[in-house]
This record gives C-alpha cells, sequence and structure tokens, in this order.
C-alpha cells in the first residue's frame, strides 16, 4: 500500500482534510471520507455522470479522477446548492417540473445543469439536452428536466440568480 | 365518475408535487450505498472469465494472505451449510457460488470480505481459479442439439431443454389457416437486454449475534416476498429478520430475484458478526444479474380478403440463460406472454413456447413490463403490420378494423383472459387527430417522389397489469394480493404503509392522494411509508404495474373501512342515529341539517377522547386486497421517422402516446412515467443489446458497450389520454407505468419499416442501428 498522503479541499465553502490513499477515487473521497453521500455511483466506466461535481468552477465526473488531483481545490456537490436557507432555483424547478422519479441521477443532473446555467443563462432545449447529455436518467425521458432547467433559468433571469 | 377534492385536500386527479422530491434534490436520499453501519467491512465478488468450464480448483491462500481481508466464502464452503446452490423464483435452482463448474461468464465463483472495499477487489485479484475450458453453447435454436454440450449436469433430465406451453386450440387454428385466403407472418427477436436501472444492486447484511436479528438492508422490489425466501432458504426464523428497502434507484423488474451476491454477504455476516456491505459495479450489473427477453418469436396471422383477422399462430423460443431464473407466476412459464392477441378480435388462436439453457447468464426478468407481455404487444403490432401491408391496408384502418369493439366488454380472449374494459378506436382516433395522420400520409407519399424517407409507425396495444387475482398469480407460492394499513392520529394526520415499494413511481404522494380523496385528510398531512418489513403490512412487492391496482385498491379500502367506523363516532358526537348521517368530503353532516357536522379531524380526536361505549378505541384500518382481476389500460402511439440514406441513421421526429388508464391519481406523475416509459422503450428499438460472442463472451457488459439513450437521442413526447375506467377497481383506475415500455417499441419499429415498406421491407429486428438500416439501404441499393 502506498504512504497516505493529506488532501485539503475546500467543499460546499468548507475547509476539509483527511489522510487518503493516493488511490482513493475522489467519490468514494466525498462519499465515504468527508460522508456527504448526495453524489453517486451509477457506473464504473464515467459514462452516467451520477457522481458529476463542480471542481473549481468546472464540472467533472468525480469517479474519474483521485482524490489526491483534488488538492487545494474548490468543490461544490449538491449539499452545497440550498444556500441562505433557500433551496437553488434548479432544485425548485426540478421539483415544479417533475424532473425527478428515483432521484438517483438527480445530484449529477443539478451539477451539470448548475454549470449550464453558469455559462449560459438562457440556454434553447438543444442546449439543455446537450448540457446534460453527459448524464444519463432511466426514469423520466429527460423532458421534465429540460422543463426544469428552464424553470430555473426564467427564475434567475427575474433576479433570483446565484 | 370521481368527486374532485378541493386542492388544498389534494386527492385523486391533482398533479399535487411529488412529496420524496424534497429530499432527492438536497442530496438527502437514502439509498442502500449510502447506508453506513459502525465495524461496516465490504464484499467483493470474484466472477469466471469463461462462459463454460470445469473449476479445477480455487486457491485462496494469497488472497487470505492480504492484511485487511477478513473472510473469503468459496462454493465448497457454502456447500456444507447447503446453501451452495439457491431456488430460483421459477421451479429452478441456482448456484450461489459455482461448484464443479461455471455455466456462464462473469458468473459467481467466490466472495472476498475485507476491511475496506479497494482491498476486498485487490484481495478479489489474488484468488487463484484453474479452470479447463468446455464447449460453450451460446445460439439457443442449438440447444436441442444433439451435438450440443449438456450444460446442466445437476438436472435428472439430460437435456437443455427447460419447458413446453402451450395455450389455445391448436386444431382449431390450423383449421383455420388451411382455409384461409390470406396469411402473414412474421420472425421476430425481442432481444436480450438489461433493465439497468440507474442504481446498481447491492445490500447490506447486519447480523446482531446479541439478538439473534438479521437485518438486511435491499434494493428490492419485494421486501417482503424475500424477507420470506430469506426465512426458508437460509433457515433463519422469519420473525428474526427485517428487510428494509431504503430508497431504491430504479428497479424495472431488475430488483424482484434474489441474487448470489446478497446470500453471500448474509452469509459473511452471520460468520463475522459484523454488517457486511456489498454494492454490485455496473459491467456486474448488466453481466449477471437478471436479463430480459430474449424471445425468438414467429407469429402468423390467416384473414380474410378484406383484411378481417381470423386465427393467430405464436411459436416461441425462449433463451433462459444458465438457470431459468424468470421472474413469473408460477402458473405461467412464458408470463402473460399469451396476451398476444393484443387489441383484436380473433376465432381460433394457438401459442406456444419452449425455453433452453445456454451459456449465458440466468433469467429473465419483466424488465418494465407484466410478466412477458412487452414481447407479445410487440409481436402483435409487428405481424399486424405485416398483413396490413401486404393487404395495402392502411395500418390505422386495418387496426379499426379489428378491434374488440366496447359492447364486446369484458370481453374474453381466445387464449384465455377476460379484459375488463376498453376503447380502442377512441384511443386511435385522438392519436391519429394529435398527429395529423392523413396530412403525414400525404407529405410521405410527396417525400417518397423526391426518394426521400419517411415512416409512420402505429402500435394500437393493450397492457394486463395488476396482478392478482390470487386464485390465477403467485409468485413462489405467495398469493398475488397486496395491502395497505392506515393509522389515523388523534389530531387528525395519518400514516400509511403498503406492501408494495416505490423505485422512483411517487407513492409517497399518490397514495397520500388516495387517502385524500378517501377520508378527505388533506394528502399533505398523510405520511407514506414503504419498504420496511417489521412494519408494513405484507405484500408482494412494485413490479407489473401493481401498485395502483393493488395497494392502491388496499388503501381505498382501508380508508372506507376508517370511514365506517367514524361514521359511529360522528352518529355518537352528533347524537343522532347513523343512518342520518352523509358524507361529503373530509365530514359527515346530519341529512337536511348540513351545519350539524363533524369533520375527520374531530372525529379523529374522538376515536381517542371521547369513544362511544361498545367501540374500540383508536382510527385504523388494514386491507388486504385481492382484485378480481387484472386491469387492462391501453392506447396508441404514433411514431414519425425520417431516415438518413447516406448513413441510415433513424431521427425520431415525432411521438405521440395516447394512454388509457382508467381514472387518474396525479396527472403529473402519469405523465412523467409515460415519458420515462417511452425513452425505455426507444432504447429497446434502437439501442439496447446483450449480445454474447461465439465463446460466449458478453458484449454490452458495460455502460462503453450497452447503449442507453441521452437527453440527446430521445424525442419530445406529446402525450394525451382517453379515460375508461376498469369497472372492477374500487377507484376505477389501472396500472400506467409500464404501458409506454409495452406499446412503444412496435410503433419505432413500425416506423422504420414503414419508411423502407415501398423498397420490399418487411421486418428489421431491435435494435435498429444505423449500421443494420445501412445494410438494408444497401442491399436495396439505394445508397
Amino acid at each position: 500500500m502506498a504512504k497516505k498522503q493529506t488532501v485539503h479541499v475546500k467543499i460546499n465553502g468548507q475547509q476539509r482534510e483527511a489522510e487518503v490513499e493516493p488511490r482513493l477515487l475522489l467519490v468514494h473521497f466525498i462519499r465515504e471520507t468527508l460522508a456527504l453521500t448526495g453524489t453517486h455511483v451509477g457506473c464504473d466506466t464515467s459514462n452516467c455522470g451520477a457522481c458529476t461535481i463542480l471542481l473549481n468552477g468546472k464540472t467533472v465526473k468525480s469517479c474519474t479522477m483521485f482524490a489526491v488531483q483534488a488538492d487545494g481545490a474548490d468543490l461544490l456537490t449538491v449539499e452545497g446548492l440550498f444556500q441562505d436557507g433557500k433551496l437553488h432555483p434548479l432544485q425548485e424547478g426540478f421539483k415544479q417540473e417533475h424532473g425527478l422519479q428515483c432521484g438517483f441521477c438527480t445530484p449529477g443532473m443539478l451539477m451539470s445543469t448548475y454549470a449550464l446555467l453558469q455559462r449560459n443563462a438562457q440556454p434553447t432545449e438543444n442546449d439543455i439536452r446537450w448540457g446534460i447529455s453527459g448524464n444519463l436518467c432511466r426514469c423520466t425521458g429527460y423532458q421534465n428536466i429540460v422543463k426544469a432547467v428552464q424553470y430555473a433559468a426564467g427564475k434567475m433571469a427575474q433576479g433570483g440568480a446565484r | 365518475m370521481i368527486t374532485k377534492t378541493s386542492a388544498e385536500i389534494g386527492g385523486m386527479g391533482h398533479s399535487i408535487k411529488r412529496k420524496e422530491d424534497s429530499r432527492f434534490i438536497q442530496g438527502k436520499g437514502n439509498y442502500v450505498d449510502d447506508v453506513h453501519l459502525p465495524a461496516m467491512v465490504y464484499g467483493h465478488m470474484v466472477r469466471s472469465p469463461y462462459a463454460h468450464a470445469r473449476l479445477k480448483s480455487i486457491n485462496t491462500e494469497k488472497a487470505k494472505q492480504l492484511p485487511g481481508v477478513l473472510a473469503i466464502i468459496t462454493g465448497e464452503d457454502l456447500a456444507k451449510a447447503n446453501l451452495a446452490w439457491m431456488p430460483t423464483l421459477f421451479f429452478d435452482k441456482q448456484m450461489v457460488l459455482a461448484t464443479g463448474k461455471v455455466l456462464f461468464q462473469s458468473q459467481e465463483v467466490a466472495f472476498v470480505v475485507a476491511h475496506d472495499q479497494y482491498t476486498a477487489a485487490d484481495a478479489a485479484e489474488l484468488v487463484e481459479v484453474e479452470y479447463e475450458e468446455l464447449p460453450v453453447l451460446v445460439d439457443p435454436h442449438k440447444a436441442t442439439d444433439p451435438s450440443s454440450p449438456i450444460l446442466r449436469e445437476d438436472r435428472e433430465e439430460k437435456s437443455n431443454h427447460i419447458f413446453h406451453w402451450e395455450v389455445g386450440d391448436k386444431a382449431a387454428t390450423d383449421k383455420a389457416f388451411q382455409s384461409a385466403a390470406v396469411k402473414a407472418s412474421v420472425h421476430a427477436i425481442s432481444q436480450r437486454c438489461h433493465p439497468a436501472p440507474l442504481e446498481t444492486c447491492g445490500c447490506v447484511a447486519d447480523f446482531n449475534r446479541a439478538t439473534e436479528k438479521l437485518t438486511v438492508y435491499l434494493t428490492s422490489q419485494a421486501p417482503h416476498a424475500h424477507r420470506t425466501l430469506f426465512s426458508i432458504v437460509g433457515g433463519i426464523p422469519e420473525q428474526n429478520i427485517r428487510v428494509i428497502s431504503p430508497d431504491i434507484g430504479g428497479g424495472f423488474g431488475n430488483k424482484v430475484p434474489i441474487y448470489p451476491g446478497y446470500v453471500c454477504a448474509v452469509v459473511a455476516s452471520l460468520t463475522l458478526g459484523v454488517p457486511v456491505k456489498w454494492i454490485e459495479t455496473r459491467s456486474e450489473n448488466l453481466q449477471s444479474t437478471g436479463f430480459a427477453r430474449d424471445y425468438h418469436m414467429t407469429a402468423e396471422i390467416a384473414a380474410d380478403q378484406n383484411g378481417k383477422v381470423k386465427a393467430l399462430r405464436v411459436k416461441t423460443l425462449a433463451d433462459h440463460g444458465a438457470f431459468n431464473a424468470a421472474a413469473q407466476p408460477t402458473k405461467f412459464p412464458a408470463g402473460l406472454f399469451s396476451m398476444c392477441t393484443g387489441s383484436y378480435d380473433f376465432g381460433a388462436s394457438f401459442c406456444e413456447v419452449d425455453g433452453v439453457y445456454t451459456n449465458k447468464a440466468p433469467g429473465g426478468i419483466a424488465y418494465r413490463c407484466s410478466f412477458r407481455i412487452t414481447e407479445a404487444a410487440y409481436l402483435i403490432e409487428r405481424v399486424v403490420d405485416v398483413l396490413a401491408n401486404q393487404l395495402k391496408i392502411d395500418p390505422a384502418e386495418f387496426r379499426r378494423r379489428n378491434f374488440i369493439q366496447p359492447d364486446q366488454f369484458p370481453y374474453k380472449t381466445p387464449l384465455g383472459w377476460t379484459y375488463d374494459s376498453g376503447n380502442y378506436e377512441g384511443a386511435l382516433n385522438k392519436a391519429l387527430e394529435m398527429v395529423g395522420y392523413s396530412q403525414l400520409r400525404k407529405e410521405q407519399e410527396e417525400k417518397r417522389k423526391k426518394g426521400e424517407l419517411m415512416g409512420i409507425g402505429i402500435s394500437s396495444f393493450t397492457e394486463a397489469v395488476g396482478a392478482g387475482p390470487a386464485h390465477t398469480f403467485d409468485i413462489a407460492g405467495i398469493k398475488m394480493f397486496d395491502s395497505a394499513e392506515i393509522r389515523v392520529h388523534p389530531t387528525g394526520k395519518a400514516i400509511c404503509r403498503m406492501g408494495t415499494k416505490s423505485q422512483g413511481q411517487g407513492h409517497e404522494t399518490t397514495y397520500a392522494q388516495i387517502v385524500a380523496q378517501e377520508l378527505g385528510i388533506p394528502a399533505s398531512d398523510v405520511v407514506v411509508e414503504e419498504g420496511d418489513t417489521d412494519t408494513a403490512p405484507y405484500g408482494l412487492g412494485t413490479y407489473a404495474s401493481r401498485s395502483t391496482p393493488t395497494s392502491g385498491a388496499a388503501t381505498a379500502m382501508a380508508a372506507r373501512k376508517i370511514r365506517d367506523k367514524a361514521k359511529k363516532i360522528a352518529a355518537h358526537l352528533l347524537e343522532c342515529s347513523e343512518d342520518d348521517l352523509e358524507w361529503e368530503t373530509g365530514k359527515f353532516f346530519v341529512k337536511g341539517a348540513p351545519s350539524k357536522s363533524k369533520s375527520i379531524q374531530e372525529i379523529a380526536f374522538a376515536a381517542y377522547t371521547n369513544i362511544p361505549a361498545g367501540l374500540e378505541a383508536g382510527l385504523e384500518a388494514v386491507n388486504y386486497y385481492d382484485p378480481p382481476n387484472l386491469t387492462f389500460p391501453f392506447g396508441t402511439y404514433i411514431c414519425v421517422v425520417d431516415i438518413d440514406k447516406g448513413t441510415g441513421e433513424v431521427k425520431v421526429r415525432r411521438f405521440v402516446a395516447v394512454d388509457d388508464c382508467g381514472n387518474v391519481i396525479n396527472p403529473m406523475i402519469v405523465e412523467g412515467q409515460i415519458h420515462g416509459g417511452l425513452t425505455e422503450g426507444l432504447a429497446i428499438a434502437f439501442m439496447q443489446l446483450i449480445d454474447y460472442d461465439e465463446n460466449g463472451n458478453v458484449q454490452g457488459g458495460s455502460f462503453m458497450d450497452y447503449l442507453i439513450p441521452t437527453a440527446v437521442e430521445t424525442p419530445h413526447w406529446e402525450t394525451g389520454s382517453t379515460c375508461t375506467p376498469s369497472p372492477h377497481h374500487p377507484f376505477g383506475a389501472k396500472g400506467v407505468g409500464e404501458s409506454p415500455n409495452v406499446g412503444s417499441p412496435a410503433a419505432f419499429v413500425n416506423a422504420v419499416v414503414d419508411a423502407l415498406s415501398h423498397l420490399g421491407v418487411k421486418h428489421i429486428d431491435m435494435p435498429i442501428t444505423p449500421w443494420k438500416v445501412w445494410k438494408v439501404l444497401k442491399e436495396k441499393g439505394v445508397n
């Protein structure tokens, strides 16, 4: 076993550090070491996107990185979307537009669409479909996820922006 | 008619937002892999690289030396406890861990337990297994060839043939064919695929040595049935087993069977006295757990010159893989496949199915369908199109001519089913209107002149969902009723527990709406809890679209029992006779004096504080509902495709889905179910395939190779509805979750074939990949 290394991250605004094996995947670091189980594992080939998080503002599939590679990074997971006592407009949108069923893909979907709205505040349906094309959902058929993102974009344009 | 309650009460017909969503959108769901118990350790499976091989030896010494490894269990170890094999859900048995030989690639060979999952995986690599390869049987059509190896040495019958099943009148059917003016046939494969819910299967088994109680957190669609099976097979007293299905990340039939990994985790926990977690990887999920379909089907129709159908003859070969692990009611080796006469008024019909073993993963389960009805609906809707095309009759008109008519219900099919209700032409007409059918046909004609390929596919399916009735349906002997228990608290709020288990269907919301409808307690005041066998009443679980037809019905019946008792209490409070009282949503009032009333909340309080003499305290009821029949939802789906002649790519331009599931509890949730099922239908028609090469190596064993549609491939769905209530269900509802998956594959395939029919194309097997279409176009000299 390789020597353990210390990883420091800022996650959802909090500084955390832990000693980990160099081979520990970032998703396991988040789920097991930091006990933030909102980020899910749905495959072993980086296809499904259930483990999507934001790393320094950009989406990554956290199963494709080692925790040690995230040393010093600023991470955002689904648990960090609820701020100042309020749901993020995307969270609201997913509920209002029935954008989820079993909920397993939802955290990854939320993080991908969060990043999408950061770079494109008024996405078209096509933009949204491509924006979530790295995230698989087996329940919804995606249509209501598209509507959920449109709901959030509308809400954020009205000044609910974050 | 269902009286619509106010929005505040939120009874049936209100699209109220889902109660379960709040935790899921905040990352606070509790799935099996989120369960973390003190001192928990991890299991990892060693699997066979070969499809068929003699197991010469297993050497676990090196693996055991690895620091952190706690135990390694082999088939020989399990054999000592008589657990090397376990029964399947269909009169067969399956190896938990291999002894003697392996029968499919990725079969379970040994189970490694270690302090953490990385060490467990390392140790699995160090387990040395010596195999001697044996000849492999992949093609089900060769299963009974004398030259093929006999796979199952454990069986008395030295044959790869599992069962022959037939239903209908063979002689009358053959006779009808002899005298028929017109005949048409199709050979169609409903290909092997996998439900692949986004959460894989897994468990945490926690045996407490002090209390002798085993708690199993399980990805289970049927927690009660699983508890009973754990008890019977494992010899653990049933009161000492508690199965908890927490949040489930999709099931679609994949989470109905019991898998070897569950058994190994339980054995490991019993052995070590600590909680053992086992979560399969996606590749393990696709390669070893319940596959679906793999039906190789031939259908023939006899008809007259006007296209009026007379008889149907169906012959099918079912590939079950290494063990018959079908999840079917025990009287039905091919499930509800004999629903293959579909929406049409056939005379004599005959259906036969033969099941065989091959060196493939065991199954097959009902993938988002009522026990093999997807195969049946696909076949009939395909062959009907073939016949219509042969007779040059428009496929919509052809269906219209042959539908079972509304006045024929209840309708007994020649293969033994009694449909409760239907209005097939109503759904067809609505779908034709929504899609603008005649305009599309004109457009198609124009396009053909220009050499462009456009197709319109229709599917007018009938589903049969909601098993029981108990006299006909059981799983492993346990009758297929289902249950609900409602407890109304003193302050008028309530908790309900059911024998079913949501995997995303929204039960926490819809069952609460049924209570709201029946008792007038606002849905927001009703908590629904499922999945804990220590607290919920017994039930058979959620699959085959049975939750609303069974537990939904039980909820209404339990609520009505509560209302009966509430009436007695109201009479006491209002100092009148029960006969003088009338019910209006949420209250009893004195006939002719509506101001003299008691609300359900006041009555609930009295049930604990001011009980009439002679009446038991409290306000609760339980109901075990045995439906008198299945419910028969139906619909018409119409798909419009454009095909790229250069690449063979099929683009779904439009898809109209008109569903009739009777009275609707929550329209938003029903529409969501339709969207999801259509997307899985799309996936089956165009993408999903678990294939095997000649050596039995699984192709499609990971998400790199097993294609799942993303948002980009998925079209925009257009939905509509008609309403034909079930005459026997307490509130006229029918199941719906699976209709779109059952009805849609034929619509997609019919559309593609329709686009190519003028070239002489009669059928293309699923999944219809661009490569397949491109090859057809090349053969026909189009590109």
